[in-house]
């Protein structure tokens, strides 16, 4: 590499070939780039934390749903962070068609007890967002194809949910999602 | 082209080889801001703001492009978004405050970018392209910041935009078609937002264009000094890093404590308590005045009041864009061949004591009431203004004797210069 210092001022030159030891200059250097680099990294949080969900969004976030009004054999869609919502009350028919499956054969082994709160076991609250690639199943309102099983079928690709919206035949990986919710009443459930 | 002294890159892993070889952006970097770009040794911190106000173009547009995903260029919800932004959205505040000041310290490293060129006559042979080119980033950044007020849609943006579009309503004939024609409408509407909120993106991409025209032409003759010597051999010049990345770095962090001293202390102390009332068509804020950064033109432009031939506010106009204009003739009305103020005794007088005081009394006036002495100062100040840079400067660079100049920038550093190169280079170069 061509000399390029200017003599006078080649022996403070950090270009110069280093000698033994931590120089002074190494310290600054470190020094300073860590500064810098930490100060860096600070900037990009809340770059990256601006794009999330603002409060406003997660200030709707919890939907109280009155079930009371839903018979046996028939199903609500309410609407819970801006996607749809199955709330179905099931017959004793469903019931029993879901509990007489063996859990085993199941790809997502899960109880209908497992999928309902305790005591509310004809209660089945999940979200109606198809866990293959996020369409609408049909099979919540009146006269909708509820595929094979008699539960939720999704028209997109073909993916077949039961009774207990488990998944049973088509591409999706998992059952309808069930959201974290409470019976505030007897009558109306907080999802969220 | 660079000094015949400049280091080579030479790629030091196979990696970067093979980069050299097919898109050779280290070496660009290298030879632009590295340590292949030899630069004077004797830059001061004057010569800091080129890279400060590249930051800022750059934090403009990095908070910038966060606040558009989040605003809604709309008459009628335009206003409640930017209320959404500071309340709603994490760190939306920041990110508006940020871009709000950001615009207010990207003018101020301007200014001072503009005062250093000035005083140090920066614009001269071979430079006059880069200062021609600076010109029009200026010119793209006052569209750029203007156009950016109006989008909070608040009662200035929007009193800004109907008073701006104004000055289009002077021109004779014409003028009231061009302002509706502007607005897409008969005030500032829906449709003059949105071509603002358009015009707004994509002119900062504009302004980074220029920039890298501006930075090229720059480094064809190499940065300018306050000696104004040209360099002559090695030992005037030092690599760019990291001598002035060191430099410059410094530099930057004392103008980011002061930067966020403000974005974090006093968010709105640059700001009008106006603009947070929602826009109204049917009522003008008592005290109308754009943002302090126009305040000189703004003067200028008020500092007109009587017809003469043409009506007072033809003339306003007119004296206003002409106020910007005359930069661009500057690298010829300056007839010196001494570059730096540093050796031009009668220059420095009229620029100490003329052309800041005037200037100052601008900036101050721009941000007064319409009313006196405001008036009759603005008219004093303008004149001085104009007779400056198109009489004394042309007439004081043909008559004064400058001082004696350093033989290079090595001797007005070190005092003397012990390896003077001989042969062509032997006059001194000015």
């Amino acid at each position: 590499m061509a000399d390029t210092t200017a003599t006078d001022t080649k022996e403070h030159s950090p270009l110069i070939e280093k000698k033994d030891g931590v120089r002074r200059r190494d310290f600054l250097d470190v020094a300073a780039l860590s500064a810098a680099g930490i100060g860096g990294l600070a900037v990009v949080y809340p770059l990256i934390s601006q794009m999330a969900p603002s409060e406003d969004v997660l200030a709707a976030s919890t939907t109280e749903v009155d079930v009371s009004a839903i018979e046996a054999g028939q199903a609500i869609k309410a609407v819970f962070r801006k996607q749809p919502l199955f709330v179905r009350r099931l017959t004793p028919t469903e019931i029993a068609e879901a509990q007489a499956v063996p859990v085993s054969s199941l790809r997502d082994p899960q109880t209908l007890d497992e999928r309902t709160k305790e005591g509310h076991l004809d209660m089945l609250v999940t979200m109606g967002v198809c866990t293959h690639l996020g369409c609408v199943p049909l099979g919540a309102a009146e006269g909708e194809n509820k595929g094979e099983f008699g539960g939720y079928f999704c028209p997109c690709h073909g993916s077949h949910y039961d009774t207990a919206a488990r998944i049973r035949k088509g591409p999706a990986p998992t059952n309808l999602v069930v959201p974290d919710y409470e019976f505030t009443s007897d009558t109306v459930i907080q999802v969220g | 082209m660079s000094f015949p002294w400049a280091r080579q890159y030479e790629p030091a892993t196979g990696l970067t080889k093979w980069l050299d070889e097919k898109l050779p952006v280290p070496r660009l970097v290298y030879n632009a801001v590295g340590a292949g770009y030899p630069v004077p040794r004797n830059l001061n911190y004057f010569w800091n703001f080129g890279v400060l106000a590249g930051f800022f173009l750059m934090l403009q547009i990095v908070t910038g492009i966060v606040l558009a995903m989040h605003y809604a260029a709309n008459a009628q919800v335009a206003f409640a978004t930017t209320e959404h932004i500071m309340r709603d959205i994490n760190w939306g505040w920041m990110m508006r405050y940020a871009h709000a000041n950001g615009a207010s310290f990207f003018f101020i490293v301007i200014y001072l970018h503009i005062f250093r060129g000035l005083y140090y006559s920066s614009y001269k042979a071979p430079r006059e392209m880069i200062w021609l080119l600076g010109v029009v980033i200026f010119l793209l950044m006052m569209a750029t910041a203007f156009m950016g007020y109006v989008l909070p849609w608040g009662q200035m943006s929007f009193w800004g935009a109907k008073v701006i579009t104004g000055l289009f309503g002077a021109i004779p004939l014409v003028g009231e078609p061009i302002q509706v024609w502007l607005l897409g409408g008969f005030a500032p509407d829906n449709a003059a937002l949105n071509r603002f909120f358009s015009l707004h993106f994509l002119l900062p991409f504009v302004t980074l264009g220029v920039v890298i025209m501006h930075i090229w032409a720059l480094h064809i003759p190499g940065s300018s000094n306050p000696t104004g010597v040209e360099v002559k051999s090695e030992s005037d010049t030092v690599p760019f890093h990291p001598y002035y990345t060191a430099k410059d770095g410094f530099g930057l962090g004392i103008a980011l404590l002061a930067y966020f001293a403000v974005v974090f202390f006093l968010p709105n102390y640059l700001g009008h308590p106006d603009n947070y009332i929602e826009a109204n068509p049917l009522s003008t804020p008592a005290h109308i005045v754009p943002e302090w950064y126009f305040w000189p033109f703004y003067a200028i432009l008020r500092a007109f009041t009587t017809d003469f031939i043409l009506p007072a506010k033809l003339w306003g106009v007119i004296a206003m864009f002409a106020s910007i204009l005359l930069w661009f003739f500057l690298p010829w009305l300056d007839k010196s061949p001494v570059r730096s103020g540093h050796y031009r005794p009668l220059f420095r007088k009229f620029f100490w004591f003329g052309l800041i005081p005037a200037m100052a009394v601008l900036f101050y006036c721009g941000g007064a009431p319409a009313e006196e002495p405001f008036v009759l100062l603005s008219q004093f100040a303008t004149a001085y203004y104009f007779l400056h840079f198109l009489v004394i400067l042309p007439i004081v660079s043909q008559i004064e004797t400058p001082e004696p100049l350093p033989y290079s920038i090595t001797e007005a550093v070190l005092h003397s210069d012990k390896k003077p190169v001989l042969g062509e280079n032997t006059a001194p170069a000015v």
